[in-house]
């Protein structure tokens, strides 16, 4: 048998949430008041983990780099979360959500985990709307739903484009509470730069105050690391400029395995890269593809003299546009999952179709939803014969209602209206799908430390479905990790504090203060930027939305020349032992470039297309999917977890086998 | 373009600070503001100076962390805009801009462009939230209708993005349009309710405890607010505090 064990329930799938939390061990009221636990991060994972582990009684200690948890960046999440309500009566049920969510993530998650997210996702709309998250309504009061990507129906709750601010301004306003109460204490300004293992388990971290550059020890009976994903290995991304993977790297590098790390999302529509400035990309959410339609010219003349400021898309008749999304895929049109438009539009704009002055971008057209919605609205207003301006200025305001302030964060960012002309988008780095394996228990193999939300691998396979981040965050947050790690922690009722003036946090608090030292003592001639711009470079171009053996290959001696020269060459300015942002980005960038050579050695070691990971040797090559990506069941149906061994190249590989009793594998169709 | 930019420095928080002149050259029009300060600290690096600091991280308008007073206005010269999504075509060649931190009593500079705002964080603390477990087992979610006209002005007082650019241009650094937002959304949900009373006193007595100043009715929040929190969320504040004084 494997090393690595799941621990998922027996029983039937519907039934295992369930019974298995009515068969852990509870640890009383007054016991829980005499341990401690560490939640690392505050977005919606960390947030709703903290607020409800100090509701049950437990004391935590949240730790964040930002000078406030109600700025993880979950915040930015946009469109939606789902939940399986069937407030619309379109048919959808637990397992319907259940199933989509495998498919979605082309069968590469673990069944048990997925279902009790679907069981669980109704409950955190419940809750969401006791705590005051405003989410869309409709003229009855009761709530609105949007559809998403990969799905056929109307399952996702909605605050207008923000409904990450809305679900973790909830998460915060909770853990506000037990800070009133006392019993969270938050850490904020500060950064996990190790984890400490007494006895084989978790017991505490080291952490650096980023205001006055101390570092400090905190002990705890568990730690949770809920630090988000790391699509910032590619330096460009939509994460936030500090998102990183130190938090999980750490862990891993003390024994926890990483799974998946090849599996990233790639985001069909953000705002194209304008230039060699860029420091960040800006996603435009999956939702505008309920009502946009994705285009580029049919002819690639065309595609040219828009190119060259000749030609408008507005000149553009419907029969000289390409809707290629609905041309490929007629049952699913534009709301084909994430990997599959991702690789559509990079597949148009390499033939020569893209429309802007890099080449690298598509339409997406919102011109026919407002005609649709302005003849609606007259019809409801009795207007008889609307004129077009009437029309169009109806169909605007419903426009502007659902999506307004996308459209007005386009406009500022790209200086063009969108209201009147296409929006320009092309695909981006927008999510990990891999991270930290965990049981069903959301613990990694290290006792004691779990993982929670994007830091975690399990529930989404090779691919995420829209509006699902959201979902699991809270869903790990609220509803999973206040039981499971009760069963873990009713074994410590008699530990008593953990001290922290041991030998083992002696030698992790050295082994962090000696790589500050060295990073700071390198007195190179180039800045921390220069260097992951370069990192970024290598995984775009090499283990990005197409993948192969001889890329990989590349990557990996690349990355690991890069990391050396890193260490030789980078150049930190100021002090240590006072606030000093290079030194933070230059430890976060330090571990990128380790993650970045194990993605791509799992991403070589996957000879499959799965998701989000395609390869270009493994394509169907006949039949109706010809062209699409093709899986391969009998070698790769399983989580690849990876164990540090020193150098990223050394990693040695451990394999948990998927089962799938409750689903039949079939080829991803969305034709 | 071609730029003269005069920025705060200083070295902590303890540290006298100072406006310093830093000539800067090749800045596009398509560049964020941010990403122009990042082309000046990448210079001072290379020069083995150090990088001017500021906050920032999300750089698309929503975590609220950057907080620069540019030209004298909370997040420069763009109208609904944080300094992230301001871009550099709104200055021309030639241009001298003056970057400060947010300057509050209440907000004390923690080094150069970056300031604490950890008071707004003990104002929501001190009662922004319903007091609910978060067990999940509470009603339905549409057990209880809400009038979509409350619903989505509570959705718009709760878009508040805790920047600070409210209390940075009001002339008394009032923290008011800030407290008032997170006061409005739960006064105009049912789930709110409950607690409005203490909530709003609670509040409004940890804001003044902070140092902020008082509301003179300027209007400069308003105006300056990155989101476009209205001022009736203060009017509905002043509301709501009448009515918990009254009732004692």
């Amino acid at each position: 048998m494997s090393i690595l064990d799941a621990k998922i329930p027996e029983g039937p799938l519907a039934d295992k949430w369930t019974k298995y939390k009515n068969e852990i061990n509870l640890v009383n009221p007054a016991n829980k008041r005499n341990i401690d636990v560490i939640v690392v991060g505050t977005g919606l994972a960390g947030g709703a983990a903290a607020a409800s582990l100090a509701e049950l009684g437990y004391n935590v200690k949240t730790f964040c780099y930002q000078d406030s948890p109600r700025r993880a960046h979950s915040i930015a999440a946009q469109g939606g979360i789902n939940a399986s309500k069937n407030y619309q009566g379109d048919g959808d049920s637990d397992y319907r959500l259940f199933y989509d969510t495998v498919k979605g993530g082309d069968y590469r998650s673990r069944e048990a985990n997925v279902y009790r997210l679907a069981e669980v996702s109704g409950n955190i709309i419940d809750q969401c709307v006791a705590q005051g998250v405003p989410f869309a309504r409709e003229y009855g009061g009761l709530l609105d739903n949007r559809s998403f990507g990969g799905v056929l129906v109307s399952r996702t709750f909605y605050a207008k484009g923000q409904t990450g601010q809305q679900l973790l301004l909830g998460a915060y306003s909770a853990m506000n509470r037990q800070i009133n109460r006392g019993k969270i204490q938050s850490f904020n300004r500060h950064e996990m730069l190790d984890i400490v293992k007494v006895d084989g388990k978790a017991r505490g971290i080291i952490a650096r105050n980023l205001v006055t550059g101390e570092i400090e020890r905190h002990g705890a009976h568990a730690v949770v690391l809920a630090t988000g994903g790391y699509g910032n290995v590619f330096y460009l991304s939509t994460n936030a400029m500090g998102s990183n993977v130190t938090a999980a790297w750490k862990a891993h590098r003390r024994g926890a395995f990483f799974a998946n790390p090849c599996y990233t999302q790639i985001h069909p529509t953000c705002i194209p890269v304008s230039g060699d400035h860029q420091s960040k990309l800006t996603l435009m959410s999956e939702s505008l593809r309920n009502d946009g339609r994705i285009w580029v010219p049919k002819k690639i003349e065309d595609a040219v003299a828009i190119r060259e400021g000749k030609k408008k898309p507005t000149d553009l008749s419907e029969d000289e546009r390409d809707y290629y999304l609905e041309r490929r895929y007629p049952a699913f049109g534009n709301l084909v999952p994430r990997d599959v438009a991702s690789r559509a539009a990079k597949e148009r704009c390499d033939a020569g179709f893209g429309v802007n002055k890099t080449g690298e971008a598509v339409y997406l057209d919102f011109a026919s939803a407002i005609d649709r919605y302005g003849k609606m609205e007259a019809n409801i207003h009795k207007i008889d014969n609307p004129s077009a301006q009437k029309i169009y200025d109806l169909g605007r305001d419903v426009i502007e209602n659902k999506y307004g302030n996308l459209f007005q964060m386009y406009e500022k960012i790209v200086d063009e209206n969108p209201y009147k002309t296409p929006m320009m988008i092309y695909p981006a780095v927008h999510y990990t799908m891999g991270g930290l394996w965990v049981d069903y228990n959301l613990q990694t193999n290290i006792e004691g430390c779990y993982a929670a939300g994007e830091a975690n691998f399990s529930d989404h396979g090779a691919n995420r479905l829209g509006a699902s981040a959201l979902m699991q965050g809270l869903a790990d947050g609220y509803f999973v990790l206040p039981y499971t790690i009760g069963d873990y922690l009713s074994n410590d009722i008699r530990t008593g504090k953990i001290p922290t003036d041991t030998p083992e946090f002696d030698q992790v608090e050295k082994d962090v203060n000696d790589r500050i030292h060295k990073l700071m003592n390198a007195s190179g001639k180039h800045s921390v930027d220069h260097f992951h711009k370069k990192l970024g470079k290598i995984m775009w171009n090499k283990c990005g939305m197409s993948r192969n053996a001889k890329d990989l290959e590349s990557a990996i001696t690349e990355i690991a020349a890069l990391r050396k020269e890193f260490w030789a060459d980078v150049k930190i300015p100021g002090s240590a032992d006072s606030m000093n942002p290079e030194l933070e980005k230059a430890g976060r960038v330090a571990d990128f470039l380790e993650l970045g050579e194990l993605f791509a050695k799992d991403a070589l070691n996957r000879s499959e297309s799965a998701g989000g990971h395609y390869r270009e040797e493994s394509v169907e090559l006949d039949g109706p999917q010809k062209g699409e990506a093709l899986r391969d069941d009998v070698n790769f149906k399983y989580v690849a977890a990876w164990e540090y061994k020193g150098e990223p190249k050394d990693a040695v590989l451990h394999k948990e086998d998927l089962k799938f009793e409750n689903i039949e594998l079939k080829t991803r169709s969305y034709k | 373009m071609k730029l003269t930019l005069k920025i705060w420095r200083q070295a902590n928080a303890n540290a006298k600070g100072s406006m310093q002149t830093y000539p800067i050259d090749g800045i596009e029009g398509d560049m964020s503001f941010l990403e122009m300060m990042d082309v000046l600290n990448e210079q001072l690096i290379n020069k083995g100076e150090e990088p001017v600091v500021f906050d920032h991280d999300c750089r698309e308008g929503i975590c609220g962390s950057c907080s620069l007073q540019i030209n004298g206005e909370p997040h420069g010269p763009d109208r609904g805009v944080t300094t992230c999504q301001l871009h550099m075509r709104m200055f021309n060649d030639g241009d001298e801009i003056v970057i400060e931190p947010f300057r509050a009593k209440a907000f004390p500079v923690i080094k150069d462009l970056m300031v604490d705002r950890s008071a707004f964080d003990r104002i929501q603390q001190a009662g922004g939230y319903v007091s609910v477990n978060t067990s999940g087992n509470t009603i339905d979610a549409n057990s209880t209708p809400i009038e979509k006209e409350n619903a989505d002005a509570a959705f718009e007082a709760a878009t508040c993005i805790g920047c600070g650019a409210c209390v940075a241009a009001c002339k008394n650094a009032s923290a008011m349009l800030f407290t008032s937002a997170k006061v409005s959304q739960y006064a105009l949900l049912p789930q709110g309710q409950v607690e409005a009373s203490t909530r709003v006193l609670n509040m409004v007595e940890q804001m003044d405890k902070e140092g902020f100043g008082n509301c003179t009715n300027t209007g400069a929040c308003e105006v300056e607010c990155p989101k476009g929190i209205s001022l009736e969320n203060i009017a509905r504040m002043n509301r709501e505090y009448m009515a918990a004084v009254s009732k004692g």
